[in-house]
């Protein structure tokens, strides 16, 4: 147990439990990540009054609805654009996207990794299920090699994306990764990156059981988190990455952490000095 | 204060106007002709302690822009016709979620990427059907620098008072343009503020039927902790598909636009009570037309002009009796006929309805109009 809980963590304090019963399907690992979310909400001791959750397009994006602060549900890819906004008219505020892994690698991709690289005060949570679920299971940018799905129907050919690679290549001053199988541990994750100062990106490995799994033969809910950090990993990037690979071994935990100017603080220090003396 | 006024490009003059509004925030991607707005609002928007952003994309400048809005500022991007196409999608969640945003859209010929530094009035349907869905849109087209200035200012009060994304759309000849603006002493520029929400949150509902059907708007971090989304909402924010529901959201967001209509309405006639030949053009094209009216009535042809300010919604009913008073009726823009087609909808007989139109990149010149009405007279 964290010393700054003082109080035990109780999530019902941090849901509209108006919207309940929610709609997520039995086994979605989404569940398990808001879970964590709320839980490092409460042992930051966040106000509700100031938590802004900003989420995209799909399964993930409707999580966000689900919680007892402001909540934005966006559009399709575009949640970082809009709490970019939001972050720099509203410096006071804790800003925390929810974003899927087609949300925010494909539709999405552009807005990421400018997020990354302008490092502003921002949390990214990608919840990662390999698939669109939403739309009732096509694949994705991260569906690993040979997988079934309703466009890929004789196996996925296309490589999957490393988020976390992506985004610490891109500029995320905080990258964590965490598999919903270990809620403590993301939500301990989480809670690192809501406290950094700088743009902060968290990859939940969750699952779809409903749709990808039964369509994989991946098994039940438990089969499936089991396997979390064996099957889910860009395994197509395996020979031609220039480090070292372990099979069978998604790195999780906090993998990057790198000491960065944040971007609001930026633009409120250079408008306070003024312009510079040379112009023109 | 005898001095002369300034001599402002149009640009900068929407630039000054939206800070004078009280913008705060802008987010924007870099596109000819509407470039220098994004320029002089980083210069700007620092010095009164707002936020300069320039983002990786059209969709992202205005979704940036609409999240900067939710927090509470004051907010606009500007583009031109290859960037609007990009923000129809926000423009479209803006006028959903009902949050207030001002849109400039400097156009330039097209279609696609067309012809970046030349004129065009080639998005003028696109300002009201670019987005899916039925969804209302509030458009301003100013035909001068001074305009433009007094029109940017009326489109954050239009947005922020009616909750809608506003656009304000103006060629790229009047964007460029560099003449003399008279700009009004700060005290006396009207600027309207939202309404924002108090009270207690079991009582609140975010996008309940009020009786102006503008709903007040809940600032984050006060305590009303809202939910906003594009999907089709009930009254207390959260997504429907129920029929009933559905309709009346949908409903609301079209008649809280027709409601206000005549707080948006604005346009200016000229000698058109007794004009037998009627003029409909916008921007540029109705500076032109002044000349030609003038030009006209020197040679004894009663001719006149009708120039929507507000584009969207549509003076109808000025159109409408401007037009049945005519014997014939001229649209000129600079596109193959959009504008036309209003006016056809509106006019009660649409044989009477000539164009002249305009679509290689060259402004219509005045000398046009008036030719083109000299042969409608001929024709009797």
């Amino acid at each position: 147990m964290d010393d700054a809980a003082s109080s035990p963590f109780e999530i019902r304090d941090y849901l509209r439990l108006n919207m309940m019963p929610h709609f997520m399907c039995p086994g979605c690992g989404h569940g398990i990540a808001l879970r964590a979310l709320l839980w490092a909400v409460h042992e930051l001791k966040l106000d509700k009054n100031k938590l802004a959750v900003v989420s995209g397009i799909g399964c993930s994006g409707r999580v966000g609805a689900y919680v007892d602060a402001n909540t934005f549900h966006t559009t399709h890819g575009r949640p970082l654009a809009f709490a970019t906004g939001l972050k720099l008219a509203r410096p006071d505020l804790t800003v925390v996207v929810v974003s899927g892994d087609g949300d925010c690698l494909a539709i999405g991709g552009n807005h990421l990794i400018h997020a990354c690289r302008r490092n502003l005060d921002l949390t990214c949570l990608m919840l990662n299920n390999e698939v669109y679920g939403m739309t009732g299971g096509q694949v994705s940018p991260t569906t690993a090699l040979h997988r079934l799905t309703t466009t890929t129907p004789d196996g996925n050919v296309e490589p999957a994306f490393d988020a976390c690679a992506l985004a610490e290549a891109a500029g995320a001053s905080f990258v964590g990764r965490e598999v919903t199988r270990q809620a403590p541990a993301l939500k301990n994750v989480i809670k690192a990156a809501v406290a950094h100062e700088g743009f902060a990106f968290v990859e939940a490995i969750s699952d779809c059981t409903e749709i990808y799994g039964r369509k994989n033969d991946l098994g039940e809910s438990p089969e499936m988190m089991l396997s979390q950090k064996a099957k889910m990993r860009p395994e197509s990037f395996a020979d031609v990455a220039d480090r070292q690979y372990k099979p069978n071994r998604l790195r999780t935990g906090v993998l990057a952490k790198h000491d960065r100017p944040e971007y609001g603080r930026l633009c409120r220090e250079r408008a306070a000095r003024g312009r510079p003396e040379k112009r023109r | 204060m005898s001095a002369a006024p300034p001599s402002l490009q149009g640009n900068r003059a929407c630039a000054l106007a939206a800070i004078a509004a009280g913008c705060r925030f802008f987010a924007g991607y870099p596109i000819t002709p509407s470039s220098e707005i994004a320029e002089a609002m980083s210069r700007e928007l620092p010095r009164v302690g707002g936020v300069f952003i320039q983002m990786e994309d059209e969709m992202g400048s205005l979704a940036a822009v609409i999240g900067a809005s939710f927090g509470g500022a004051k907010a606009m991007t500007a583009t031109s016709g290859p960037g609007f196409s990009l923000m129809q999608e926000h423009l479209g969640y803006a006028a959903m979620a009902e949050v207030p945003c001002v849109i400039i859209d400097v156009m330039r010929g097209g279609p696609s990427t067309g012809m970046p530094t030349r004129p065009s009035q080639g998005d003028l349907m696109q300002a009201r059907w670019g987005t899916h869905g039925d969804h209302p849109v509030v458009a301003l087209a100013p035909a001068s620098a001074q305009e433009i200035y007094s029109e940017t200012i009326r489109a954050f009060n239009l947005a922020e008072r009616l909750r809608t994304p506003v656009v304000v759309l103006f060629d790229e000849v009047v964007a460029h343009l560099i003449e003399s603006v008279t700009l009004p002493a700060p005290k006396t520029i009207v600027v309207a503020e939202r309404k924002w929400a108090k009270g207690d949150e079991r009582d609140f509902h975010p996008f309940a039927e009020t009786d102006d059907l503008v709903p007040p708007m809940a600032r984050p971090g006060e305590g009303l902790r809202v939910h906003a989304t594009g999907l089709t909402h009930t009254a207390d924010g959260f997504p429907t598909q129920q029929p009933g529901p559905a309709g009346r959201a949908v409903r609301r967001l079209i008649d809280k636009i027709e409601r206000h209509r005549d707080e948006i309405e604005r346009f200016e006639t000229l000698r058109t009570e007794d004009a037998e030949f009627l003029i409909v053009a916008v921007g540029i094209v109705a500076r032109a037309a002044r000349r030609a009216v003038a030009d006209l009535r020197a040679d004894g042809i009663k001719a006149g002009l009708l120039r929507p300010i507000t584009l969207w919604p549509f003076p109808e009913r000025a159109t409408r009796e401007a037009a049945s008073r005519a014997r014939r009726v001229l649209v000129a823009e600079m596109n193959a006929g959009q504008l036309a087609l209003e006016v056809e909808r509106l006019a009660a007989a649409p044989g009477k309805i000539a164009r002249l139109n305009r679509i290689d990149g060259e402004p219509i010149a005045p000398g046009d109009i008036a030719a083109k009405i000299r042969e409608l007279a001929a024709n009797g």
